[in-house]
């Protein structure tokens, strides 16, 4: 009876473990990245670093301003959400509130498969249709930057913003609806001006989900917005904050360049946190209602 | 709806407009899937070739084969999906089964919420560092597994939890009321209750696995080289997201990069499919 009790208490233990094996991982993570990235910081000066408007790590005589990766990091997320957001929202509503059962089946097929589609096939072909395109079309010597991100980086969002809009949609309640065509409101009155506000906690979980995921891509935006650290412009060859981690890890070498990399992820970290803390808020209040 | 004619000319635009932009933006969607299908298959399938499946990269012919990029994927799969399985699965057992204390839940998966936000990118430098050159893996597809590990734990642990919350309260009772103890009550009634659950989490691991470059392409690296499961393990290998990364952006080998893509489309299609018919069989079970 003992030992039987002893063993309980030994996998109960084992399984405590178990679970706490991601807060381990989280705080493996934040430490490391703290640890590692203070010291360029400090070196450089945080004002310095973080509004510097010029990076050049490789020249004699760096330069560690990482402003233009913040901007465009910023203004790529920005413009994606700007032409992401209406056409993900007016599909949700769509899939939601609209569409018969058949259609909606094969459109969110359609929008899982855009999910499961690595992001280095969204880079390939925007590196071979999207960026040949833009330079025709705008009679520029080079397509490949900050526009042809923001294009991709709207595509890779779609299915985050439909699916989390989605079901805020399908949970707002049906006498919300009824009642409002009751008071001689038209079905699409309705679903716009009653099921859409009372789903704003979701939708807005959505976007900011969204946010998260444009700010996090590194691999498709490396391919196409041609990585030079220029401050942002539509057209420029830009560099992300995630692109500028990935290209400085290739060149692992030592000193403060290479601290200067952790100092990047550790801005990228923090802004991904700020953006977690959101979507916990929007998430716990959509819970609520 | 004979009540529609009696609406104000202003408001019948409005549902009119509202109806024709749902419609548009649907249907760009929808064009957006297909194109990207139709595109990369019609690129990708022609320069498919069984040379090209079965060689590995050769200087001397000036041949690129992908079957080592092919065991890569296969074992980096492997390996993660060994590693995160029971560390998933025990995180959600421990979660429903055992926890008490509910800080401590809160905080397990507030944890698990904030890794499932962390970015590849991030992923990969952390893994580089600690398993590649703190515990001196170096660069190999198990400090790439390892990293991966990190990445999938809260998706397996999430899909677990939700099987296990559908196993019936009256189960546990009566496993306990047969005097059965803690442990043996979780692997007779809870654990096989909650396969469902751990399919699915494998499922969709697998398909971020196979869709991963950024977390693996400086801790699994970019190598091309023929070895067997454990050799590979210890050694640097790319997987083929990574192989497309290289050919295409690194190296200008488009037709190879198309290969590997459509290759890749397919694999996700079937994730797609699968996850779907998994899900299906396992609703109409659990109905009747």
């Amino acid at each position: 009876m003992r030992t039987k009790r002893a063993m309980e208490d030994a996998i109960h233990g084992l399984f405590l473990l178990l679970g706490l094996v991601t807060v381990g991982c989280v705080l493996l993570i934040t430490v490391y990245l703290i640890i590692s990235g203070i010291p360029a910081i400090r070196e450089i000066g945080l004002i310095d670093f973080l509004f510097g408007p010029e990076w050049d790590s490789a020249a004699a005589e760096p330069k560690f301003g990482i402003l233009p990766f913040i901007l465009t990091s910023v203004y790529g997320t920005a413009g994606a959400i700007l032409l992401g957001v209406p056409i993900g929202f007016m599909t949700a509503v769509f899939l939601a509130k609209v569409a018969p059962p058949k259609m909606k089946a094969v459109v969110s097929s359609a929008v899982s498969l855009l999910a499961g589609i690595p992001s280095v096939v969204y880079g390939l072909v925007g590196m071979l249709v999207l960026v040949p395109g833009i330079r025709k079309i705008f009679h520029i010597p080079d397509g490949s930057g900050l526009l042809a991100a923001i294009i991709v980086l709207a595509i890779m969002i779609l299915p985050s913003i439909i699916n989390v809009s989605m079901t805020a949609l399908e949970a707002v309640p049906r006498e919300y609806e009824d009642a409002s065509l009751a008071l001689g409101a038209t079905a699409t009155e309705t679903w716009f001006r009653v099921s859409v506000p009372a789903a704003r906690s979701g939708i807005a979980a959505a976007v900011v989900l969204g946010v998260g995921r444009a700010i996090g891509e590194a691999m498709a935006v490396m391919m196409v917005s041609g990585n030079v650290p220029n401050m942002p412009a539509l057209f420029q060859s830009v560099r992300f904050l995630t692109t500028a981690v990935a290209s400085e890890m290739g060149y692992a070498g030592a000193g403060l360049r290479r601290q200067a990399l952790f100092s990047i992820a550790l801005v990228l970290f923090l802004f991904i946190m700020l953006i977690n803390a959101a979507l916990n808020f929007f998430l716990k209040r959509s819970k609520e209602k | 709806m004979e009540m529609e004619t009696t609406f104000s000319p202003r408001r019948k635009i409005y549902a009119a407009v509202m109806r024709i932009l749902m419609l548009v933006c649907a249907g760009l969607t929808c064009a957006l899937a297909a194109f990207l299908i139709i595109y990369v298959l019609c690129k990708g399938i022609p320069n498919l070739s069984w040379e090209l499946l079965s060689t590995k990269p050769s200087y001397l012919s000036d041949t690129i084969g992908i079957l080592p990029d092919i065991l890569s994927t296969l074992y980096i799969v492997l390996a993660t999906l060994v590693i995160v399985l029971p560390l998933g699965v025990g995180a959600a057992v421990y979660l429903t089964e055992y926890a008490a204390n509910k800080k401590l839940v809160a905080a397990i998966e507030y944890a698990a919420e904030t890794l499932s936000g962390i970015p590849s990118i991030i992923y990969g430098l952390v893994g580089m560092m600690f398993f590649c050159q703190f515990l001196g893996m170096k660069t190999s597809l198990l400090a790439g597994a390892l990293t991966l590990v990190i990445m999938n734990l809260p998706t397996v642990m999430r899909t677990t939890q939700e099987s296990l919350k559908t196993v019936p309260q009256s189960y546990r009772e009566g496993a306990f009321g047969l005097g059965a103890g803690k442990w043996r009550v979780i692997r007779t009634v809870v654990l096989p209750g909650c396969v469902d659950g751990v399919l699915t989490g494998c499922i969709l691991s697998v398909g971020r696995i196979l869709g991963e470059t950024a977390a693996l392409l400086y801790t699994a690296g970019f190598a091309h080289a023929l070895y067997n499961l454990k050799d590979g393990l210890q050694n640097a290998g790319a997987t083929l997201s990574v192989a497309l990364y290289v050919y295409a952006k690194e190296q200008g080998e488009f037709d190879v990069a198309f290969a590997l893509a459509s290759i890749l489309m397919v694999l996700a299609l079937l994730i797609n499919l699968t996850a779907t018919l998994v899900g299906r069989y396992f609703k109409r079970r659990q109905d009747t």
